[in-house]
């Protein structure tokens, strides 16, 4: 790390109770500027959960989240719609809008916040749907008409619509064969450089926590494992690390 | 944040264009149209574009430079751009890298030919499914027949409680409201001819026969129709039909003879509560209005109204059950695809169901009157 780093999310300290059921206890870390960030740990560690307080979906009982620059407990309306034009969301499953065509789920939010000529506007949505590697005529198609990993893409391809610095994904890779699997790895990397975004994913995929991963926290028992590179995670020898590799590897 | 500026000088045959600002979407639209009405003159031989005091870019402002650079391709002018940052130079060369001359969207352009022609063919079709529709489960409910323990007892009894039980608040209520007030309306009429008495055929005839009836069918089409799209329809996006088929389980036999069965069974009952219902509202009007007591009321409901009246009512609600259930569930299996096919699919399947209890009632009334009952 150099001194111009600069951090887009920290968490600090942070409790999350669901009733009786406490899933984080004092949850801190850092995302810095232009890294890919790793949210990792077994099922139901809690990794989502960060995720969604992340982009204000859900808030934490107890600690301090800042997201660029602002803490994001004490926002005005205005804040936080400001806000959150400058994130894009890629979900699990892409969460298009069913009723809505590529184009339209893609240009949904540029048509909503600004007032660019409808030329501009589709132009803008062509090139972000060729960008994330869909043929040109996927642009008229419905997400029904979509395969799983076409849905993906798509779900980019509307995340990265205005312009976003920053850039949350759950479970990108999941449910695609190998092989699109490490494409898509490649798209984000070619994505973040040549956007010049932070990305923030919660993956399960061990290869691509190698190949596309800056840094990450492995969540453990309510709290945080580790916060490294891959380096660091070979040179600690904790127990329950080899457990975590382990059981993804097999 | 400062505007996006654009300045353009124009020297004999050569033009340049200078940017400067914040190329974001919050301005860049003043400047595609400043563009846009600016005609490329055809003695121009090249144009220079000078990025170095421009600030700041966004997507929207690459969109436009890089279209108005394709127009200035088309026309054959020499071409230069000069002093853009780094940063931006990248991303201009990414987008203009992933730009592409849309495609115009070819589906959906029928003529109004075509529009009638595919309206027909549909409806023809649906009709067509329909009856297939009605074939499948005829079939399974005979080998239910057959094979008693194929019946689905405890669904038939669920669907009994939310389509029959759970509707009575709301089709007592409307039949009451309505028993009351063709009472209240016809008590000042009756009562100028010295007639009060008759009150009592007036409200029980049309409600038994007619009102009471009618009323529990809209009400049930509307609950029970838009939920049976509704439970099935949400069952083929999520798949669960197509487990259901791959395990063995037929799903007419499991999702739509039982919802049948129950309607069909809830139907009377529901009818007879309404019947009770609206003579109670009528009766409270009696008393009210005309000073007639319960017993009066009661005692020449006996002597004065036959129980076909209520036969009558009641031989209906089968048809009906049987109607409503048999839409609600094959548009629910009409369903593909998207969320929003639900909510177009439930709509059609209230208002057919809607329509064809009042169609069905209309021909029993028309059957009945020709036979003299
Ligand atoms: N809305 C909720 N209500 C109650 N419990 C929840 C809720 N969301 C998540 N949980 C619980 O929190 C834990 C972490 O969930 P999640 O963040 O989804 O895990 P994962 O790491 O698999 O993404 C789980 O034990 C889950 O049961
Ligand atoms: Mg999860």
């Amino acid at each position: 790390m150099n001194a111009t780093t600069k951090s887009i999310v920290e968490f600090k300290d942070i409790v999350t109770q669901f009733g009786p059921n406490r899933v984080h206890d004092g949850v801190s870390f850092t995302i810095n500027q232009g890294e890919i960030y790793g949210l990792l740990g077994g099922s139901g560690a809690g990794k989502s959960t960060l995720l969604r307080q992340m982009i204000m979906l859900q808030e934490p009982a107890s600690g301090i989240i800042t997201v660029l620059g602002q803490k994001i407990n004490s926002l005005s309306p205005s804040q936080i719609e400001a806000l959150q034009l400058q994130w894009g969301v890629l979900f699990q499953f892409g969460a298009l809008f069913s009723s809505l065509s590529v184009l339209e789920n893609v240009s949904v939010t540029l048509k909503e916040y600004t007032k660019l000529p409808i030329e501009v506007i589709n132009d803008i949505a062509h090139a972000k749907i060729k960008m994330v590697g869909l043929p040109p005529h996927a642009a008229y198609l419905y997400p029904s008409e979509l395969s799983g990993g076409m849905k993906k893409r798509v779900g980019l391809a509307r995340a990265l619509a205005m312009d976003p610095k920053l850039l949350f994904l759950d479970e990108p890779t999941s449910g695609l064969d190998p092989a699109s699997a490490r494409a898509f790895d490649r798209l984000i990397i070619e994505l973040k450089y040549m956007l010049n975004l932070t990305v923030v994913m919660v993956t399960h995929d061990l290869d691509s926590i190698e190949y596309a991963l800056d840094r990450f926290i492995i969540l453990h028992d309510k709290k945080v494992l580790i916060e490294g590179t891959m380096d660091d995670v070979h040179n600690s020898q904790h127990q329950a690390l080899d457990t975590f590799f382990n059981k993804h590897k097999s | 944040m400062s505007p996006a500026k654009i300045t353009i000088k124009k020297n004999d045959n050569s033009l340049h264009i200078t940017s400067s600002g914040d190329w974001f979407h919050q301005s860049i639209g003043t400047i595609y149209n400043q563009l846009k009405q600016f005609d490329i003159n055809p003695q121009t031989l090249s144009v220079t574009w000078d990025f170095s005091s421009m600030e700041k870019l966004d997507t929207s402002g690459i969109m436009v430079i890089i279209e108005f650079m394709r127009r200035f391709d088309a026309s054959r002018v020499t071409f230069t751009y000069v002093g853009m940052k780094p940063d931006h130079q990248r991303m201009f060369l990414f987008y203009r890298k992933n730009f592409i001359n849309a495609i115009p969207n070819t589906t959906n352009k029928n003529s109004i030919f075509q529009i009638i022609g595919k309206a027909f063919i549909n409806i023809s079709q649906g009709f067509i499914e329909f009856n297939h529709f009605i074939g499948i489960n005829a079939y399974q409910f005979w080998l239910s027949i057959l094979r008693p323990s194929l019946f689905r007892f405890k669904a038939i009894i669920k669907h009994l409680s939310s389509s029959g039980l759970q509707a009575l608040p709301i089709v007592g209520l409307t039949s009451f409201l309505v028993g009351l007030v063709i009472a209240y309306q016809s008590a000042e009429q009756l009562k100028q001819f010295g007639a009060s008495i008759f009150i009592v055929e007036m409200v029980s005839i049309s409600v038994f026969r007619e009102l009471a009836p009618m009323i529990s069918a809209i009400v049930v089409a509307g609950r029970s129709a838009s939920a049976y799209t509704a439970e099935i329809g949400i069952m083929k996006i999520t798949e669960e039909i197509d487990a259901m088929q791959t395990m063995g389980f037929e799903p007419h036999r499991f999702l739509v003879i039982p919802r049948i069965i129950a309607l069909m069974l809830a139907m009377p009952l529901i009818i007879f509560f309404a019947d009770m219902m609206g003579i109670f509202g009528g009766m409270l009007i009696a008393k009210g209005q005309l000073g007639l007591t319960f017993s009066e009321f009661i005692a020449r409901l006996h002597t004065e109204v036959p129980i076909k009246h209520i036969l009558i009512g009641l031989i209906k609600a089968p048809f009906f059950g049987l109607i409503i259930a048999l839409i609600g569930c094959f548009r629910g299996f009409q369903v593909t695809g998207s969320t929003d096919s639900i909510g177009k699919y439930t709509t059609i399947s209230v208002v057919n169901a809607s329509f064809w209890v009042i169609a069905i009632n209309a021909l029993i009334s028309v059957i009945l009157t020709e036979l003299g009952i």
